[in-house]
């Protein structure tokens, strides 16, 4: 049972990275590979709150949103003037120094090693130590984090995002100022991702730099183009299957010096014939 | 004492980087007319009308009601100068009620934008039966009605419209030129139109301005413009 509840922490927290990472790249547009990093700082700060600061986990949950939102705006006032491409590759610049940071700044993040001994949340007098316990916390983060997002798609700061997406230059004209828009777009989505990175480092109660890379953002991107681009309930589906699809491979029974490589082969394989039949993802309306 | 033209352009030099496609041209509209910009591929009709919104930098004075301006796509609209650019420029996941809605967002009043909304219903019937359809399923008319409908939210006093029969069928061409006469006629709108669909266009226009290669070359009535030969002239390559 401890399994069952433990995929279901995963798919939670990834759920949460990719709503966050649709309204980025689904509903506004912006290709960014950032959201390891924003995730990885929602992580460090909850590490760092935890074993040096002595605080608790649910304090990280309110400042490690605050704490990236500052520093996405920092970042996305700073590539305001880039676009596509060329906002595609500056991201992925921030996640190399975040990275480079994360491995050198042994003092705070523990450098190579990592930061271990991350406390578990403890509310309402209750410490969340099993799967079993943890997980209506993940539940009820991402519940939020739907919520959120569901009412931004929903609302006119939503169909402008989509407008930005589809055509910003046109959107100009009728008074819109966009890099306003898209800057909130970046900073929403980089404060939903932190959560994500709190929810991980507490329930892992460890972290290091290899498990925020670009493999993290990849995956997201995968997620949210699977489930259907611009989509709430596609990066829902999205998640759900790209964690549901490599566990359930684990039970076919392929030798185990084998096992590894003929997972991801099949992992491969069902990704290139979705993306073959089903180019806009399973809900999407729009390719990328 | 001549009464300030609505807007007034003064040996204006606009284009892209630091090339100029015009070169000092000096135009005005009065309240209330249609003045049609004319000329062949490249001759600099759109840069005018970009010029005007502030979408690239000019040099030269643009004058508003007599006082200069220095346009920003940002302003404009709230002074009542409206664009519907070229190409359509329609929003094609959002429905046409939500394409409308996002032309009145310098009204900042959800109540008025939605007023104005369904006025301009009344005023394009084809739109009000599609208004929860995705205007990207559109043809191609209607979605030019979306974006003369989303430039009129604002219900500006000088409404900028360029190319609005590109690639469209002459019954729909018909359709949308009576259109813009009505709204003209109605509103008592000022509208500049760039257009190729000279024979549509002239007899609706007040003044007509040619031009070739980035110069006005002529100015004239419609009729004027219709009985001389400088549009065959300027189209012919001979100026």
């Amino acid at each position: 049972m401890d399994y069952i509840f433990h995929i279901a922490i995963i798919v939670s927290i990834y759920g949460i990275l990719a709503l966050a990472q649709n309204l980025v790249m689904g509903e506004t547009g912006l290709l960014t590979i950032a959201g390891a990093a924003f995730y990885g700082i929602g992580a460090y700060v909850a590490g760092i709150f935890s074993t040096s600061l002595g605080l608790n986990i649910t304090i990280a949950l309110v400042a490690a949103p605050l704490i990236t939102a500052v520093i996405a705006m920092i970042l996305g006032t700073s590539f305001a003037r880039f676009r596509d491409d060329y906002f595609l590759l500056a991201t992925l610049g921030f996640l190399m120094i975040f990275n480079t940071v994360a491995k050198n700044w042994t003092s705070l993040t523990g450098g190579s090693l990592g930061i271990a001994g991350i406390s578990k949340p403890h509310m309402f007098g209750i410490t969340l130590l099993t799967p079993e316990s943890f997980i209506w916390l993940a539940v009820f983060v991402l519940l939020i984090v739907a919520i959120i997002c569901y009412f931004i798609s929903r609302s006119s700061f939503g169909r402008a995002l989509n407008a930005i997406r589809e055509d910003e230059e046109a959107l100009k004209i009728f008074g819109y100022k966009v890099s306003t828009y898209k800057l909130a777009s970046f900073t929403i989505g980089a404060s939903l991702s932190s959560l994500a990175g709190v929810l991980f480092a507490s329930y892992l109660t460890f972290i290091d730099p290899t498990l925020f890379t670009v493999n993290e953002s990849i995956l997201l991107w995968a997620m949210i183009i699977l489930g259907g681009i611009a989509t709430n309930r596609g990066a829902l589906m999205g998640a759900l299957l790209l964690i549901l699809i490599p566990e359930s491979l684990r039970f076919i029974g392929f030798p185990d010096e084998i096992s590894g490589l003929m997972r991801q082969c099949i992992y491969g394989l069902i990704l290139i014939f979705l993306m073959l039949y089903r180019p806009k993802g399973i809900f999407g309306k729009y390719n990328l | 004492m001549k009464k300030n033209s609505l807007l007034e352009l003064k040996n204006v030099y606009a284009g892209y980087y630091e090339m100029n496609i015009i070169h000092d041209i000096s135009l005005f509209i009065d309240e209330g007319e249609i003045v049609a910009l004319m000329g062949p591929n490249g001759a600099g009709k759109s840069t005018i009308l970009k010029a005007i919104f502030g979408l690239i930098k000019h040099s030269g004075d643009l004058l508003y009601e007599g006082d200069k301006i220095h346009p920003s796509p940002h302003e404009l609209p709230k002074m009542g100068i409206s664009l519907v650019p070229q190409g359509r420029r329609i929003f094609n996941s959002l429905t046409v009620e939500e394409n409308i809605e996002i032309g009145g967002f310098s009204l900042n009043d959800e109540n008025e934008c939605k007023r104005r909304m369904e006025h301009l219903f009344k005023l394009f019937p084809t739109l009000e039966e599609k208004r929860s359809e995705f205007a990207g399923n559109l043809s191609g008319g209607q979605q030019q009605l979306v974006s003369i409908a989303r430039g009129l939210m604002m219900q500006p006093r000088l409404l900028l419209l360029d190319e609005p029969t590109l690639g469209l069928s002459p019954k729909i061409v018909k359709e949308i030129f009576k259109t813009i006469k009505e709204i003209n006629e109605t509103q008592k709108m000022a509208i500049i139109v760039v257009e190729h669909n000279l024979h549509s266009l002239l007899p609706i226009t007040d003044r007509a301005y040619v031009l070739s290669h980035g110069k006005i070359v002529a100015t004239g009535s419609g009729e004027e413009i219709k009985n001389s030969d400088i549009l065959e002239r300027v189209f012919m390559g001979k100026i």
